[in-house]
């Protein structure tokens, strides 16, 4: 432990008074809403006195709206969607992300500041946007790639429709996320000590030895962080294939569980259901994070 | 036997070998030319925005989607007429909810990643386990709660509404920690206190400054956060009026299924939203101090 890491002497006011406006927030906005979410979902509607002039009253129905919610098709289906689009998304995003921070970090790489700029720039176009600009994109009528295809007698491809919709939703979430996650790999690439890999250079070792014997085990910790922020974002994904959807019919209303929970919720207006997936799809991310972080086994948070 | 020499001498023969080569910019070729690729795929739809945001809407379904149009003009005076100048409605409500909630949540979360780095005070490790829970948590998922409690107390549908939720951000607080553990020295805080100086004093005078770059990073990372976040204002809001841009176009682009001429709206409001936000990265970039994120892991 260095002097600059240590603390200032045991006191309680101050600290107390610069944490209350972040501990307000903290409860209001995320501690109070997790709670409801938790009682509404052990909450619901229940016919009480039975017969045809029986009540329709809100009481507690314990366990029945998460047993709802998983011997539900739709959620189920929605899940395996999930899957398939984070199996595509995440390990692309990191792939790019990583190689061409790889690539910036090489000697005598030409051009790489343009590089570097425009593949950044994806990050500052909300998801929404991004959205319609690849649905325009891919939609047959102004798609380029089929005005390409036509012209040389082939027929169009509809990314929109069967299995091929997966990837076409995914690579936008690609090109969303692959700049950002780049600059913190390439930041925590140009952080390594050069004499780190200079002597094994001049050992004669190749550029693809240096980058994958020494550069990526020293950004491991980064590469986990961007890796979880990635899932957290993929199981949480919502805005692309809704802005879809006036696009194209293969995408539902239920696609995939954030939409389902919206459709539950506002229009369906049952909120029990709506919380108890809600809590559910929270849980899973707590869990496959912690997964994730104990599976790598690196104090990736630095604890304190 | 020749196969027993050490690889050694072969090595540094290699090495030899590749500086006498002349130049030896050859292995950078297919780096720069991957890159490039990369950069390419990064723009493309950013290129075909600004082009097709040139294009009448007879042209946008009719010529080649790269070629430009002659609609430019009226595309725009379209875009402001739209709803009675709706779209700089929705562009100042961007502005208001990502200017105003990024100023405010950088100083809430410098704050209290201060006090969790540089004081020693009971329930210090509570309070920051339940800010690494903060940012596990997808916040999305929050957005139901959060709305429903809204409307009990009446915000829903508000600016506020909107607004709150967005002062909050674990991962801001996160970093902020890892800035001032790093950046503030607790010597300079002790000298300073000597100096007879109280706890806010301290703060403002000594540590804050000390804090700014940490500071900037926070409050792009949020700002841009807030500005392409979606769901929540979808949720909580109802009048049009005010919607931020993502909210408007979403509304714009699903109105536009059959109404070939919203389409159009919808590709110069797009086209028209992303260029400020891009000259601010090209203009921040230098400023952002993204190794702090990738840095708090070693702590």
């Amino acid at each position: 432990m260095t002097a600059t890491y240590r603390r200032v002497r045991r006191r309680w006011g101050a600290p107390l008074l610069f944490l209350l406006p972040a501990a307000l927030l903290f409860v209001a906005f995320l501690a109070i809403p997790i709670g409801y979410a938790l009682y509404l979902s052990f909450r619901g509607m229940r016919v009480s006195g039975g017969g045809p002039f029986g009540l329709r009253q809100e009481t507690w129905v314990g366990l029945d709206n998460y047993v709802a919610v998983f011997t539900d098709p739709e959620l189920l289906a929605g899940l395996g969607r999930l899957a398939v689009y984070g199996v595509i998304a995440v390990p692309l995003t990191l792939g790019f992300a990583l190689a061409f921070a790889l690539l910036l970090d090489l000697p005598r790489v030409r051009g790489a500041r343009f590089s570097r700029t425009a593949i950044f720039i994806p990050y500052a176009v909300p998801g929404v946007v991004a959205t319609l600009l690849w649905g325009f994109l891919y939609l047959p009528s102004t798609s380029p790639g089929n005005w390409i295809l036509e012209r040389i007698g082939l027929g169009g491809i509809d990314v929109l429709h069967g299995p091929i919709l997966f990837p076409s939703v995914a690579n936008i979430a690609i090109w969303g996320g692959v700049g950002f996650n780049m600059i913190i790999l390439y930041t925590s690439l140009r952080g390594i000590p050069t004499d780190v890999y200079e002597a094994a250079r001049l050992d004669g070792a190749s550029e693809w030895d240096i980058a994958y014997r020494i550069k990526i085990p020293l950004v491991g910790p980064a590469l986990i962080l961007t890796g979880l922020f990635a899932l957290i974002g993929t199981l949480q994904v919502y805005g692309e294939p809704a802005t879809l959807r006036p696009m194209t019919s293969a995408i539902s209303q239920t696609w995939v569980p954030l939409m389902m929970i919206y459709r539950d919720a506002f229009t369906r207006d049952n909120l029990s259901v709506a919380a108890a997936s809600s809590v559910a799809l929270a849980l899973g991310t707590l869990v496959v994070s912690i997964i994730l972080l104990r599976v790598t086994q690196k104090r990736s948070f630095g604890g304190s | 036997m020749s196969t027993t020499t050490t690889p050694r001498p072969v090595g540094t023969r290699r090495l030899a070998a590749e500086r006498s080569r002349p130049a030896g910019r050859r292995g950078a070729v297919l780096p720069s030319i991957v890159l490039f690729l990369g950069a390419l795929y990064c723009l493309v739809p950013v290129v075909w925005v600004l082009v097709a945001s040139t294009k009448s809407s007879s042209e946008l379904f009719s010529t080649f989607t790269f070629l430009p149009g002659t609609g430019l003009l009226e595309n725009l005076g379209d875009l402001f007429a739209y709803s009675d100048g709706q779209y700089l409605q929705w562009a100042l409500n961007s502005v208001i909810f990502a200017g105003v909630g990024a100023v405010a949540c950088t100083l809430v979360s410098t704050m209290a990643g201060y006090a969790l780095a540089k004081y020693d005070f009971p329930g210090r490790q509570l309070a920051f386990y339940a800010i690494l829970g903060g940012v596990l948590l997808p916040g999305i998922t929050l957005a139901i709660p959060q709305y429903l409690l809204m409307s009990k107390i009446g915000l829903a549908g508000t600016y506020w509404s909107v607004l709150l939720p967005s002062l909050i951000s674990p991962f801001g607080i996160f970093l902020a920690r890892v800035y001032a553990m790093s950046a503030v020295p607790t010597e300079t805080i002790e000298a300073a206190r000597i100096d007879g100086a109280n706890d806010a004093r301290v703060f403002v005078s000594v540590a804050l400054p000390m804090m700014v770059p940490g500071m900037v990073t926070v409050f792009l990372l949020q700002f841009v956060g807030i500005w392409n976040n979606f769901l929540l204002p979808f949720i909580m809001l109802s009048d049009e009026r005010m919607y931020p841009l993502t909210v408007g176009l979403y509304t714009l682009l699903s109105k536009g299924s059959g109404t070939p001429s919203l389409y159009s709206l919808a590709i110069i409001g797009a086209a028209v939203a992303i260029i400020p936000l891009v000259a601010m990265m090209l203009v921040l970039q230098r400023y952002w101090r993204l190794d702090l994120i990738s840095g708090g892991l070693k702590g």
